[in-house]
């Protein structure tokens, strides 16, 4: 007993002197953010294509074009300055700014634009689509892309593209432009630097990267140096938190700055602290229904119909999904250029109903229904449930992890599955090319593009996308998307429910930070601390 | 794997071992580990290939081109026959390549370095907690059986045993990091901190006092220690438990009543005659539970975003990542029969018979 009574002692002693541990507000000139950041897989601009790494890169490169934080829907130069297009509208030639040095302290040159477009080609990972569609190949991109001299580049397509579209691609992550002498100084085994890439940088944007910590941490430095002006922010530390709700009690603590994974249930309890502020920033996503056409009673138009009529749009985004989710009913989201912003459809069970008699299922069918199992999806997907239920469709949720879901929905093994796609690049053919865009039908098709993916024969359709990219004349191209976009709500395999929005919640004494509408368009070398 | 390593029983420990007698033993062993090790690799690969995830697909993602999506199923040797995708992860495995991680890019070895110190320093403190307030307090309840300390202990680890760990830490985090500021937020240690201290061992605790930085050591107990009563108290919960059942076992034995009869003090008989017949039970407890707990309690390091080995070889589950699933299955086994050595050598300490 004695022995215990020391312990315990010695316990409470050990208590008593570390109670109060010393506390350290986050210093003045460093951000701590709060992220998921556990889907970041690489950091070579070349390879990027998650969120997390996309919105890193974002700070750490500057792209060929881009969008700005003044007005992050209007595309601007960014490497470059200004380009002019040549008669036969497939060729650009771009001037790049002068005065432009990368984090290493050389200059950026127009070679060095060549060898970053060239590099993605060669080395072909996952986003390299995104400037395949010009036409180049590994052994035409040297031909495609050419550095002038030191301050001129041009991009050759082998079609006549809309230049639009051509600058807009120009604008994604793998337009970034990399230090050519740096990458090449790290390079092994002809692989263009990309091992040393994956995890280190050589940019000229407003941040270099300091170390990347798998599943736990990014660190940013600024770069004084920036075109911009030094960022008043020093230091941009992202934080592997992965529950909400640890998040949102650290941003109470001052532990950190800025919390960007909070469900309306913290951002609820975070109301009344006037220490933090919470701002809405609209996304680009958008969430919807797929409905595999070969399945019987989801191939038939009435049925389709009638479940557009069976989701309870307005309800949904007014009560758990306030804040995160707004109705949209187009494939491409609002805001933007060829914008469609209608939403006809809204919950009607009787009309379904009828629709459903019309049909030959006056008493409903069976219907399985994949969902990831996370927030907000397990929500939407009960809700679907019970609206769909009023109707006499008996919907059997069958959840999943996210790859899990994909991997089947890619074999077109699903019935009924509930996802959001957003665009790999601010212009509507990225939607476009997925949602109403099928070249080949067939079980062995190559491309797997979501109208694919729900087995939507549309010949006219793929047309209508292939020539709209071809057109030059900005109206009239706007046009073609929004007869495309209408199709597509007026009857398709796809109900497009909502166009999702960001709460961020951060400490009311940062300032300036601005999150447009895809991770592209995050700048943190705006945000001071007051 | 105790009772196969064991394998020396009082009787064959009394005459003094021959030369050829401890190679066939230590023979043994590495057969045994060599199998153990296999069927643990099994296990797991057969697991990677039958949940219905794509392990191209967590690569390349979603949207990427065919050429690519094909190009890395071949680099990836998913094209072969499932036992040569095997026999190859085994024969490299064998050489000590482990592979690359598909998830952070990194040598799986180099990620594990990086994980397992934060979950060894963390199930380490847990299990010190637990072991010195949970063998008291289970000795305690087996003396007092049937009245108050025993029902008071007995509900504090029932309780221990039922509530949800991921409940207990966010509520743990509300009133002792939230409300009470006792204890620091999720996280190893302060940013302050975490820039200016050298990493030579990975654990914090460790690393903070070499550099001599008390601020820094006091903040990295201030994060540790939520997280690591935690799971303490888990492993309280359960050693209480066994602790209590052994005890009552021994109490109720003759040589304790003799010893009474003898007139020995009431806690010589109990901790020192008692408690000293269940110690070696007792270390298979602990090491078990021990054990269980550098396995990574998946849950606790997310809540307290703990960057340890059970998160590491979750997310890489989940994202058909076997490289890194089997490197992290590796290391916990050889944590599993690393532990069972020493509670064998342990047992020689305890009790004479086996020595």
């Amino acid at each position: 007993m004695k022995a215990l009574a020391r312990l315990l002692a010695a316990t409470a002693v050990a208590a008593i002197a570390f109670t109060g541990a010393p506390r350290a507000d986050t210093p003045a000139d460093t951000l701590v953010v709060a992220k998921q950041i556990d889907d970041i897989i690489t950091l070579d601009p070349a390879e990027v294509f998650e969120f997390s790494g996309g919105e890193v890169i974002a700070q750490v490169y500057d792209r060929i074009m881009m969008y700005e934080p003044e007005d992050t829907e209007k595309l601007v130069g960014g490497v470059a300055e200004s380009w002019t297009v040549s008669d036969d509208g497939k060729t650009i030639t771009f001037k790049i700014r002068a005065g432009q040095t990368f984090h290493s302290g050389r200059p950026v040159t127009a070679h060095d634009v060549a060898f970053s477009l060239q590099r993605v080609i060669k080395l072909d990972l996952t986003p390299a689509f995104i400037l395949t569609q010009f036409g180049w190949t590994k052994d035409n991109v040297e031909t495609m892309v050419k550095a002038i001299d030191d301050s001129t580049f041009s991009v050759t397509t082998e079609n006549q593209l809309a230049t639009s579209f051509v600058l807009n691609c120009l604008s994604a992550g793998v337009a970034s432009v990399v230090d050519r002498e740096e990458v090449m100084a790290h390079e092994v085994n002809g692989d263009l630097g990309h091992e040393w890439l994956k995890s280190n940088s050589a940019g000229s944007g407003a941040y270099k990267l300091v170390v990347w910590k798998a599943n736990d941490t990014v660190v940013l430095e600024a770069n004084p140096n920036d075109r911009h002006g030094a960022p008043k922010i020093a230091r941009v530390i992202f934080r592997h938190i992965a529950e909400p709700a640890a998040q949102a009690l650290q941003l109470e603590k001052g532990d950190i700055d800025m919390a960007r994974n909070l469900g309306p249930d913290q951002i609820a309890s975070l109301s009344g602290n006037a220490d933090i502020g919470v701002t809405t920033y609209p996304k680009a996503d958008v969430y919807y229904l797929g409905l595999n056409q070969k399945v019987e009673p989801l191939s038939k138009p009435q049925v389709r119909q009638a479940i557009r009529w069976l989701v309870d749009y307005q309800g949904m985004a007014d009560s758990f999904l306030k804040g995160s989710y707004k109705v949209h009913q187009a494939f491409w989201p609002s805001g933007f250029y060829a914008a469609y912003t209608e939403t006809p459809f809204h919950l009607d069970v009787e009309k379904a109903k009828a629709l459903l008699a019309e049909a030959g299922y006056a008493d409903g069918f069976d219907l399985k229904f994949d969902c990831v199992n996370t927030w907000p999806q397990t929500d939407i997907c009960q809700n679907i449930q019970s609206t769909f239920g009023q109707a006499g469709i008996r919907v059997e949720i069958v959840p999943g992890d996210s790859k899990q879901v994909i991997t089947k929905y890619r074999a077109r093994n699903h019935e009924m599955v509930s996802l959001y796609w957003s665009p790999d690049y601010m212009d509507p053919h990225s939607n476009a090319d997925t949602f109403a865009r099928n070249p080949d039908n067939s079980d062995e098709a190559q491309s797997k593009p979501l109208a694919w993916r729900n087995s939507w024969e549309i010949p006219e359709l793929t047309k209508l996308a292939d020539d709209a990219v071809l057109e030059r004349d900005a109206d009239k191209r706007a046009a073609m998307y929004i007869e495309m976009q209408k199709k597509v709500q007026e009857d398709s395999p796809f109900v497009i429910m909502f166009q999702s929005t960001e709460q961020v919640a951060a400490r009311t004494n940062v300032k300036g930070f601005v999150s447009g509408p895809t991770f592209d368009t995050v700048f943190y070398r705006t945000a001071w601390k007051e | 794997m105790a009772e196969v390593l064991r394998g020396t029983g009082p009787g064959t420990a009394r005459k003094a071992p021959s030369l050829a007698r401890l190679s066939r033993r230590a023979g043994v062993l590495l057969g045994t580990l060599a199998l153990t090790f296999l069927g643990l690799l099994f296990v797991t690969f057969v697991i990677g290939r039958v949940i219905p995830i794509d392990p191209v697909l967590a690569i390349v993602g979603d949207r990427a081109l065919p050429e690519v999506y094909e190009r890395v199923k071949l680099e990836l040797g998913l094209d072969k026959p499932l036992t040569t995708q095997f026999v190859r992860y085994v024969a490299e495995t064998a050489t000590g390549n482990f592979g690359k991680s598909v998830l952070t890019g990194n040598p799986v070895l180099d990620d594990i370095r990086q994980f397992f110190p934060a979950t060894l320093e963390l199930a380490t403190l847990a299990t010190l907690l637990g072991v010195a307030l949970g063998v008291p307090a289970g000795v305690l309840a087996a003396v007092h059986k049937g009245r108050w300390p025993d029902h008071v202990i007995r509900v504090v680890s029932l309780i221990g045993y039922s509530v949800p760990v991921f409940w207990l830490g966010l509520v743990g985090l509300l009133v002792f990091y939230a409300r009470l500021d006792w204890v620091a937020g999720p996280g190893r240690i302060d940013i302050v901190y975490e820039y200016s201290i050298e990493q030579s061992t990975g654990l914090m605790l460790v690393d903070t006092a070499l550099s001599g930085n008390w601020d820094a050591f006091r903040d990295a107990f201030a994060h540790i220690i939520l997280p690591a009563s935690i799971l303490g108290y888990y492993s309280l919960a359960y050693i209480a438990r066994m602790t209590r059942s052994f005890m009552l076992e021994q109490l109720a034995q003759e040589y304790v009543t003799t010893a009474r009869v003898k007139g020995l003090g009431e806690g010589r008989v109990v901790w020192r005659h008692a408690l000293g017949n269940v110690m070696v039970p007792l270390i298979t407890v602990v090491a078990l539970s021990y054990a269980y707990l550098l396995e990574g309690a998946v849950l606790t390091e997310t809540v307290f975003a703990w960057p340890g080995l059970g998160l590491y070889i979750t997310n890489s589950l989940f994202n058909a990542d076997m490289t890194a699933v089997l490197g992290g299955t590796v290391v916990v086994g050889v944590c599993f029969i690393g532990l069972n050595l020493l509670s064998d050598l342990l047992y020689a300490v305890f009790d004479p018979r086996t020595r």
